[in-house]
């Protein structure tokens, strides 16, 4: 599968058929701190990413003072 | 998983809340969330005139969607930081939700107003950037509402950016911070407008999920001057205790805001004086936006 990574903008070729929450551990991302966005849809740590889908991972942080 | 609400395949799970919802009852969800916090804290009444404070990103652009729906009369106001590509593509992001949504904006430009942008103020002060970036936008948020005869602004804080801020008050026990961090600012002098958070009770990955489902075009890439910012280190700090234990984050500012908050409120008041260049609020004689705008100039004529 495709993940697009962002800040900066990154692309990472995993194996497919797993799920989100699998791929959130193996590239050590806190679950917290991303949208998992899959085409116009959000998805779930629970959901199956199969190997020809392309999903983006988008930090939802943002920063500085106010 | 499923939706707490319908039953409905979920697209987003909330640990804190123990729940997980579909897009439309996510969106509820989000909405009800916003105006328990404007009920709870008085932010504004329904006829009150809103400056909406907006970057370009998620937080501000939720906060103004949200905000128009529920039928409030809503200005927005865009702050030209002058940071390079940044601040021309979020610009340009204000100006396309505006033109969309059919609402007025403003905007103001810090290069204007203090003599020069962001990078060149950082580098007369030798401060860090958003120092200044800082201070020259509660100003100015202020002085344009004023100016427009606006009683309150709205800014897009949400839970993380409260408790981030939370974090480093504590940290340093700055007790004069903390009697101030509230979702709701009073209004202390004429000069002074109210500030308000309605977002405060959302977390940022659900303002970016709502400003996702909403389709809102927002600017994704951050200030490049974020990543240094200690407030991005507290937020870090922050997701690693709440993935260990939802509803860390909830607890810590709730917890504060409840049950420690009013034992920082000052004993006696500060006295406030109006700027003798300017005429806002001070405590001194002349404001710091004054200092910082005449610093500026020293330094680049
Ligand atoms: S990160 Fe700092 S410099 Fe950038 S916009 Fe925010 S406060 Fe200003
Ligand atoms: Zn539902
Ligand atoms: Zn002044």
């Amino acid at each position: 599968m495709k993940v697009i990574l962002r800040n900066p903008r990154r692309e990472v070729e995993l194996a497919g058929g797993r799920r989100v929450k699998d791929v959130l551990r193996e590239l050590d991302i806190i679950p917290e701190t991303v949208l998992v966005i899959r085409g116009d849809d959000l998805v779930t740590a629970d959901q199956v990413v199969q190997d020809h889908e392309t999903i983006e991972l988008r930090p939802v942080m943002s920063g500085g003072a106010v | 998983m499923k939706c707490r609400k319908c039953g409905e395949p979920a697209i987003l799970e909330l640990r804190r809340h123990n729940a997980a919802f579909c897009a439309p009852d996510f969106v509820d969800f989000f909405r009800n969330q916003v105006r328990e916090a404007i009920r709870k804290h008085r932010m504004f009444a329904r006829d009150e005139h809103v400056l909406v404070a907006v970057s370009g990103g998620k937080d501000s652009l939720a906060l103004w969607d949200v905000l128009i729906d529920e039928g409030y009369r809503t200005t927005g106001l865009y702050l030209d930081l002058g940071i390079f590509d940044y601040s021309v593509e979020s610009k340009a992001k204000c100006e396309a939700f505006a033109a969309r949504r059919g609402v007025p904006l403003l905007v103001t430009r810090v290069a204007e107003a203090v003599g020069a942008p962001v990078p060149v103020i950082k580098n007369v002060t030798r401060r860090p950037p958003c120092s200044g970036c800082g201070l020259s936008k509660r100003y100015l948020m202020n002085r344009v509402a004023l100016e427009h005869e606006m009683a309150v602004v709205a800014t897009g804080h949400n839970l993380d950016d409260e408790a981030a801020t939370l974090l480093g008050s504590v940290l340093h026990w700055q007790t004069d911070a903390l009697s101030r961090q509230s979702p709701a600012l009073p209004s202390t002098h004429r000069k002074l407008v109210r500030r308000v958070k309605p977002l405060y009770r959302l977390s940022e990955r659900e303002t970016a999920a709502y400003a996702f489902l909403r389709r809102i075009d927002y600017i994704v890439e951050e200030c490049p001057f974020a990543k240094g910012a200690t407030s991005i280190a507290h937020k870090e700090i922050l997701s690693r205790m709440e993935d260990a234990s939802p509803g860390a984050k909830h607890n810590f500012l709730f917890g504060f805001l409840e049950k420690a908050r009013p034992a920082f409120e000052r004993a006696e008041a500060v006295t406030l004086n109006e700027c003798a260049r300017c005429g806002q609020v001070t405590t001194g004689t002349v404001c710091a936006f004054c200092k910082l705008a005449d610093q500026v100039k020293r330094a680049t004529v």
